[in-house]
């Protein structure tokens, strides 16, 4: 796939792992699993582009005796998601009419 | 491999990059794994479960911006002493050509490696032309009655086009080769970059 066009998807699927509640590292890599498999300097770069962008924010917790960083979305990171569903309508319009019925 | 050996091998893969930039990602690799064993996992399998070291360090450094890790490399870890400034001025005609001279090097290399492709590709192109005309020629030799000239033409024209069939997948491997390995080289230059000088 396009370089450009997955970056932009991981990033969407790294904020859509934040959407519903504040997330681990290691909690987003297993709850992308189903779907996608990421590893863990690929999400790493994720994270620090997206904390970057003011997309989300970092806060840090003590977890059974240790510290563990937690990452929360925010306004410009839910804006994001919108904007890329909107942007997927579209391309699902294109979608269509490229494979549309009797165009082959 | 324990959690602390992996996380210590790491920390030396990495450890041309900046202190704070390292022990950031340790900590994130650190809690990878914790997590890992939390969920009833072993520690040595938590460990595997992130890779090997090496291909860990390769994958963190591609990832890295060829221009940032040069910028890190160049940044001096503390302020220049005057007398440090007047030495840098006066030797420049000393190291400026030097640097010149090996960037000239690299440069030369790689279009070495690419003039390689062009002409592997034209002898390609000339092959089919000869081709082309042996079959044209031949025939218009034939038109006109000479028999042997027609097709003697005709038939290196036929060879030609053999040839050709051949040179292509030849081409077409080299090319793809070649670019492979300047990816390996890039690859590889950024490694000497992250990597500090041995003390």
């Amino acid at each position: 796939m396009d370089i450009q066009l997955k970056r932009g998807l991981l990033d969407v699927s790294v904020l859509a792992a934040l959407r519903n509640g504040d997330s681990y590292g290691y909690k987003i890599i297993k709850d992308m699993s189903p779907y996608l498999t990421l590893s863990e300097s690929t999400l790493y770069t994720i994270l620090k582009r997206l904390e970057a962008a003011d997309m989300l924010t970092v806060w840090t917790a003590e977890h059974d005796g240790r510290l563990r960083k937690y990452y929360r979305i925010t306004d410009a990171g839910r804006r994001r998601i919108a904007e890329f569903e909107e942007d997927w309508k579209e391309m699902d319009r294109i979608y269509q009419f490229i494979t549309r019925e009797g165009a082959t | 491999m324990t959690k602390q050996e992996f996380l210590s091998a790491l920390g030396k893969g990495l450890s041309g990059l900046p202190q704070a930039d390292i022990e950031e990602r340790l900590s994130f690799y650190g809690e990878m794994i914790d997590d890992r064993m939390e969920e009833g996992l072993p520690e040595e399998e938590a460990v595997e479960r992130i890779g090997s070291v090496e291909e860990t360090v390769s994958q963190i450094i591609s990832e890295i911006p060829f221009s940032k890790l040069v910028k890190e490399k160049v940044r001096p870890k503390r302020n220049w002493k005057a007398w440090e400034i007047v030495l840098l001025i006066l030797g420049a005609p000393l190291w400026a050509p030097l640097l010149l001279a090996a960037a000239a090097v690299v440069f030369s290399m790689y279009i070495v490696l690419w003039s390689l492709i062009v002409s592997l590709w034209a002898v390609f192109v000339s092959l089919i032309a000869a081709a082309l005309g042996g079959l044209v020629c031949g025939v218009a030799q034939l038109t006109v009655g000479n028999q042997m000239q027609g097709f003697a033409l005709i038939g290196a024209g036929l060879f030609c086009a053999g040839a050709s069939v051949f040179l292509f997948f030849g081409c077409k491997a080299t090319t793809v080769e070649i670019a492979r390995l300047t990816k390996r080289v890039a690859l590889w230059l950024k490694k000497r970059f992250v990597k500090k000088e041995e003390a």
